[in-house]
């Protein structure tokens, strides 16, 4: 009973966090940013949702493969994603805002 | 649910498809492609067939859009503007769209036990796979041994595809060498930390995976061109991270020569012993004293050979393609 209101908790909150991801892959105004909500997705998205299903399935065989898929994804979606960022920044897409070090400058010659 | 899955999968499909062909950017188009393939592997796993899924996955949606892209790097980014649309075409599509969706009103339902498909020869092979070979995958069984002669056929396939990419490209393997290609520092991510840590990290789990899937087929979806297919992007993976250079060396081009050939020999091979110890091509029962033993031994042989093959002709093709760029 308790497991099935922990895991119902974690999957509800994993999926906001998808849609979150969803929303703001739509919504959000570059690519930076976008690449950014996306990432949402694939990490705390996959880590709430894979916890809440690995919890019904307990410490069993099915259980230590969806322990193993987690620890695979959370290695490989956020470099995929870093990687993504970093190939538009070298293929010379500029995020919309100037770099955070610029403003600073500019904040201090004033 | 299942059928809510189908749907809204086979939804997506058609959305890709339509994506694919409208795409100008062929760059969109391949990674399109490669989603396509994703998605058709999950219809396959819903359609229950665990083994084309994983095929699908490694080779449609893995190998093929790595290939995709290294023939991008010799041709151009966009597709060239069409003369305004043609009549034709559009008739040919839709006659052939309205007898396909013809065809579908005959069409058994979904796991239809008298479906032609399954009055046919496909009950004799599920009752007759434990006595006859006793393994728990039917896949295996039936591509391994009842329909040997096909999958013979198939390797020998992939082995004249690969030679002839090879040659079309103009990179046969003794000019594929380690010197010859540009090393890392010009190439592959040597200046980018967090894939290549990630990704070297992952590379041995890639062809453990692979090595799992090429001697679990008899009992469990996969088998020597699913296990092919992996290792090679295990390898294909190496060689993007640390540069064409170092994958030459970890596996040189001669080995990558000499798998391309070992597929078909093996095979060939084993079939002849079939002749030799006194049953026909390809019977395996008769490798071993005991018949069963012989079949495993015999799906044993020919699915490492089906799996050396597959992993030298996709690792060759990626190698020409990579060649050919930086012959320019």
């Amino acid at each position: 009973m308790i497991l099935d209101v922990a895991s119902w908790l974690l999957l509800l909150a994993g999926g906001f966090f998808v849609f979150a991801g969803g929303l703001g892959a739509l919504r959000m105004p570059d690519f930076y940013t976008r690449a950014h909500a996306s990432g949402l997705t694939d990490s705390m998205g996959t880590i709430l949702i894979l916890s809440g299903v690995a919890l019904q399935a307990g410490f069993s065989l099915a259980g230590l493969k969806l322990f193993t898929i987690l620890a695979f994804l959370l290695l490989t979606s956020p470099t995929a994603t870093y990687a993504l960022a970093n190939a538009a920044y070298f293929a010379g897409l500029r995020p919309l805002l100037p770099p955070l070090s610029a403003e600073t400058d500019d904040r201090k010659t004033r | 649910m299942i059928t809510l899955f189908a749907v809204f999968l086979l939804t997506l499909l058609v959305i890709t498809a339509f994506g694919i062909v409208r795409a100008q950017n062929l760059f969109v188009a391949v990674m399109l492609a490669g989603i396509f393939s994703l998605q058709m592997a999950a219809i396959f796993f819903i359609l229950d067939a665990a083994d084309v899924a994983l095929t699908e996955a490694a080779v449609g949606a893995g190998i093929s859009t790595v290939l995709f892209l290294g023939a991008l790097a010799l041709t151009v980014d966009e597709e060239r503007p069409r003369p305004s649309a043609r009549f034709l075409p559009l008739v040919v599509v839709a006659i052939t769209t309205l007898a396909v969706i013809y065809a579908t009103f005959e069409k058994p339902r979904l796991g239809d036990p008298n479906a032609p498909v399954h009055m046919h020869v496909a009950p004799w092979y599920l009752e007759n796979t434990p006595t006859l070979i006793d393994i728990p995958n039917v896949v295996t069984a039936v591509l391994a041994s009842f329909r040997g002669y096909d999958t013979f056929g198939e390797v020998f396939v992939i082995f004249t595809a690969g030679i002839g990419v090879m040659f079309v490209l103009g990179t046969p393997w003794s000019r594929l060498n380690a010197d010859d290609v540009p090393s890392a520092e010009t190439h592959g991510l040597r200046h980018h930390l967090i894939p290549r840590v990630v990704g070297r990290l992952l590379v041995p789990f890639i062809v453990l995976f692979g090595l799992y899937v090429q001697f679990h087929g008899e009992y469990g979806p996969g088998g020597g061109f699913q296990a092919g297919a992996l290792i090679a992007a295990g390898i294909i993976l190496y060689a993007l991270l640390d540069g064409e250079a170092a994958a030459l060396r970890a596996v040189p081009a001669s080995w990558l020569a000499a798998m391309v050939a070992i597929g078909p020999l093996i095979y060939g091979a084993v079939g002849l012993a079939g002749i030799v110890l006194g049953g026909r091509f390809l019977d395996y029962s008769v490798l071993a004293t005991d018949p069963v033993a012989g079949q495993h031994w015999g799906i044993l042989l020919i699915e490492a050979g089906v799996g050396i093959t597959v992993t030298g002709v996709m690792v060759s093709v990626f190698h020409a393609f990579a060649a050919r760029a930086s012959m320019r």
